[in-house]
């Protein structure tokens, strides 16, 4: 695992403590699973902050992400230039907020914005439609698709607008006793 | 600085500490919140030592400096706490094979492992290690040894496994143990520390259960029978964000897909019309097959029970007589509730639903089979103790003969105990010894069954089904029979009863928890292997979310009833005379009542007897009962106020939809008013939400008007010369 004083320093495990919801030895194990999606590029010693990023198609080949359908829609909610692209700060943000001892309402934030495939800011039948897509894959027909969207909007559309607001869409979530992970 | 300036101060000081506490809440991006982080910690360091300043500094900094070596111990805690956490790797590879269902019940049996873990250190360090150290050894006293007739037999294997011989005369069991009132140097008093241990077994587990089911009740949420977001939900929410393997990833869309074909298929079409009295017959004969088979089950354990006891008069007897009363009841076990299941087909009712009757039938079914047990032992008690009559007049005369002889030898000298060897003297049936076997002998069956079950049932098949494949005429794998899954239900049912037997048994048999816990242990890295080994991932993978408080109020109740027949037994049964650490009292609780009077100063003894009095312990239960109806109807109003809102915002969805297509308001109250009023203009009903949404109105004949008003965002759209103005306002 290797010893704290050559990966961080301690003030800066402090503040990854106060800033993710994760203990040390977790912050530690995350950083040998960050390096060891790409040794070469990714270094040991973390104590001056070096600026490394691991483009999308690394970090989506990992055990966790990879059965996951939304797994690049996830990976491009967390970094920091929508493209994929994830420092090792956007990585430990991501797993935290993914963990379970996130908030339920933070999660709700980041769910909308995984779910928002054209990042307008709305879910709109678009971004609806290629989820059920996703998630059944070539099962079910495009007019049955297209069905089960249109009932989608029909139950959690408050405002009228055709469009999943972050309003709607928390108001819909937060009553779902599944919604845990 | 003046003293305005320092309550500004402190304020944005607190307020800059508030935020560092909760800056893992927000929903900013790393570098910012690192940014904002080292900010404001700069700013209280920076601050706070100026506001030291002063009269109050010494005290202030001090404080300041406590708060940061608690908040780092605290941290340091966290993590010793977390890292202390057993297994957690490998139940996150099972669950990240089979979803997160699977993984729950391991998760259960790591907490039944810790429960029972706190309840061997409290047996084992209160009342069997004071035994082994502080009390007589064994071969002492004629309750520690093995009488003379069965001492060439004691170390036979099979007698040891009968648990009689050698291990019936040991801290295993209640017989071992001495009744004298203080044993050591410490004045240990054991007998009262066996019976506090007992009754706080109960009460620790009770607790630990309570306070897991309420922790349970906050997460889940209150209703989720409400089919309001039916499509929404499945669709945002089936996927299980923990899979990591393949396999399971094409089950879960297997089984999403087939979820969303049903509702449409249910959207689309109404029911069909069955033909609703065959369907109520056809129940009806289920529910009918069912009780008998339970009302058998029940009889079939009667007679077995019985049965036994003619046997244990016999000697003459194979492996499979000496066993059955186990063998059939982990028979039954097993056989219940296939049968219930194929039954069941008869019914055809929803999945969900279905499961829910199967879980109610296979807890009726185990529970009748223990309390049948119980009768039954109860009978055996019963005769007990009428032989132990017999035997302790036998005894006493014994003892008067002696005696008589002895002085009418010696007539100087005053009697002392006979010299007869411990092994010689005549026994009474123990017969708190007995039920103790018997319920070691279960737990013991029982954990053989499971095992055998999984080996033959599971590993067994596993590899029929792998290397029979290639010479058999049909594919195993994917027909019958096919590799098993894991059966989350019957397992944890398993575990829920055992721990029942355990609660029941661990006051006769003292060492029944221990046994237990060896058993969770081994079962936890065997079922673990077992699963990754020879289980396939469901095919119907469903939520496991909900089912947790189910389990734990099956354990509750579970507890309850095994709490009854101890509490019985201590209250009215007389205890064996010469066996066990309350022999020679008339009931078990004397032992209370005697340290009462003894031990503790004489006003607390007369401050009990006061509290005892039914005329202070009925007012008391009656405020009990009123705070209990209290507290139920103010939860009924609240679940009342709960429904209003609900409806509130359902009209105002509903009021929306409308509008957007162009009905009139379905609304009767609204139609109403709409007559009434003049130009026909809808009265805006205000709507609060979340934030607050005003739905304004503005009768107008032309078209689009924007308008931008603070932070709302307008919508204009023009219906019918009226133009629909809706004003968001989030505060």
């Amino acid at each position: 695992m290797g010893s704290k004083h050559t990966t961080f320093r301690d003030d800066q495990l402090d503040e990854y403590q106060d800033c993710t919801f994760f203990t040390s030895k977790e912050i530690l194990r995350l950083h040998g699973r960050f390096r060891d999606l790409a040794p070469n590029i990714v270094p040991m010693d973390y104590t001056n902050n070096p600026d490394i990023t691991l483009p999308s198609s690394v970090i989506t080949a990992m055990p966790e992400l990879k059965e996951n359908p939304f797994r690049h829609s996830i990976v491009e909610a967390f970094s920091e230039d929508g493209k994929g692209n994830l420092s090792f700060n956007d990585f430990v943000d991501m797993f935290s907020v993914l963990s379970e001892m996130a908030p339920l309402d933070l999660k709700i934030i980041y769910a909308f914005k995984i779910y928002d495939f054209n990042r307008d800011g709305f879910l709109c039948e678009k971004d609806v439609e290629e989820t059920v897509h996703r998630l059944t894959g070539e099962e079910l027909r495009p007019e049955e698709r297209r069905l089960v969207s249109q009932r989608v909007m029909e139950e959690a559309d408050l405002d009228g607008d055709w469009k999943l607001s972050l309003i709607d869409f928390e108001n819909m979530i937060s009553k779902a006793p599944d919604f845990i992970r | 600085m003046s003293e305005g300036e320092r309550a500004r101060l402190m304020e944005e000081v607190e307020e800059k500490k508030k935020l560092i506490a909760n800056i893992r809440n927000k929903p900013w991006r790393m570098k910012r919140r690192l940014k904002h982080l080292k900010e404001a910690q700069l700013f209280v360091d920076k601050f706070e030592g100026a506001l030291g300043k002063g009269k109050g500094r010494k005290l202030y900094a001090y404080k300041v400096m406590m708060m940061k070596k608690w908040i780092k111990f605290q941290r340091d805690f966290e993590n010793f706490k977390t890292a202390c956490i057993p297994w957690e790797r490998k139940i996150k590879e099972v669950e990240s094979h089979f979803g997160s269902s699977v993984a729950s019940y391991f998760i259960f049996l790591r907490w039944m492992y810790g429960m029972n873990l706190v309840l061997f250190s409290l047996t084992f360090g209160l009342v069997v290690i004071p035994e082994v150290l502080m009390g007589l050894p064994y071969g002492s006293i004629p309750r520690k040894t093995v009488p003379r007739e069965e001492q060439d037999t004691a170390m036979d294997y099979s007698v040891l496994t009968d648990f009689n011989g050698y291990c019936k005369y040991s801290v295993l069991f209640y017989g071992y143990y001495n009744n004298q009132r203080t044993i050591g140097f410490l004045k240990f008093r054991l007998p009262l520390s066996y019976l506090m241990v007992g009754i706080g077994t109960f009460g620790y587990s009770l607790m630990v259960v309570i306070r897991t089911m309420a922790k349970n009740a906050d997460v889940g949420g209150g209703d989720g029978e409400d089919s309001e977001f039916t499509f929404a939900w499945k669709m945002f929410t089936s996927w299980d964000y923990l899979i990591g393997n393949a396999e399971t990833a094409d089950n879960k869309y297997a089984s999403i897909t087939t979820s969303f074909k049903e509702s449409i298929v249910d959207e689309q079409e109404n029911q069909k019309d069955e033909n609703i009295h065959l369907r109520r017959f056809l129940r009806v004969l289920a529910n009918f097959l069912i009780t008998c088979t339970l009302g058998g089950s029940g009889y079939l354990i009667y007679f077995v029970v019985k049965r036994s006891q003619e046997f244990a008069n016999r000697d003459d007897l194979g492996w499979y007589e000496k066993n059955e009363l186990e063998i059939i009841m982990s028979l039954l076990g097993l056989v219940g509730p296939m049968l219930f299941e194929t039954i069941a087909e008869l019914e055809e009712y929803h999945p969900r639903i279905a499961l829910k009757w199967q879980l109610g039938r296979i807890f009726a079914l185990f529970l009748g089979n223990l309390y049948t047990f119980l009768l039954a032992l109860f009978d055996e008690v019963n005769a007990k103790l009428e032989e132990e009559k017999d035997i302790k007049n036998a005894s006493i005369w014994f003892m008067k003969e002696y005696f008589a002889n002895f002085t009418a030898n010696n007539p100087n000298e005053t009697g002392t105990p006979p010299p007869i060897e411990p092994a010689d003297v005549i026994r009474g049936p123990c017969w708190e010894t007995t039920v103790g076997i018997e319920f070691v002998k279960l737990t013991i069956s029982d954990i053989q069954v499971t095992y055998l079950t999984i080996l033959i049932g599971d590993f067994l098949r596993a590899l029929i089904v792998r290397f029979l494949n290639y010479c058999w005429c049909w594919d195993l794998e994917a027909g019958w029979p096919s590799y098993g899954e894991f059966d989350i239900s019957g397992n944890v049912l398993g575990l829920v009863f055992n721990q029942g037997m355990i609660w029941m048994g661990s006051f006769y048999a003292p060492g029944l928890v221990g046994i237990n816990v060896l058993r969770l242990l081994t079962s936890m890295y065997y079922q673990c292997w077992a699963v990754m080994a020879c289980n396939v991932p469901h095919e119907r993978v469903f939520k496991a979310s909900k089912s947790n408080n189910f389990y734990m109020g099956l354990l509750l109740l579970i507890l309850f009833l095994s709490l009854l027949p101890v509490v019985y037994t201590i209250m009215s049964l007389p205890p064996s005379f010469d066996c066990g650490p309350f022999s020679g009292k008339e009931r078990m609780f004397d032992v209370i009542i005697e340290t009462i009077e003894l031990d503790l100063p004489s006003f607390l003894g007369t401050l009990f007897s006061y509290a005892a009095n039914p005329g202070l312990i009925i007012p008391a239960i009656l405020l009990m009962v009123l705070a209990i109806y209290y507290l139920n109807s103010v939860s009924e109003a609240y679940k009342n106020a709960n429904n209003e809102l609900k409806k509130k915002m359902q009209m105002a969805r509903d009021e929306e939809k409308n509008r957007r297509n162009n009905k009139d308001s379905t609304n009767q109250v609204m139609k109403d008013l709409e007559d009434l009023l003049p130009n026909r203009s809808n009265l805006p009903p205000p709507e609060e939400k979340k934030g607050q949404i005003f739905f304004v109105e503005i009768f107008c004949e032309r078209s689009q008007l924007v308008l931008f008003l603070g932070q709302g965002i307008i919508k204009g759209s023009q219906n019918r010369g009226y133009l629909h103005v809706l004003v968001y306002r989030a505060h």
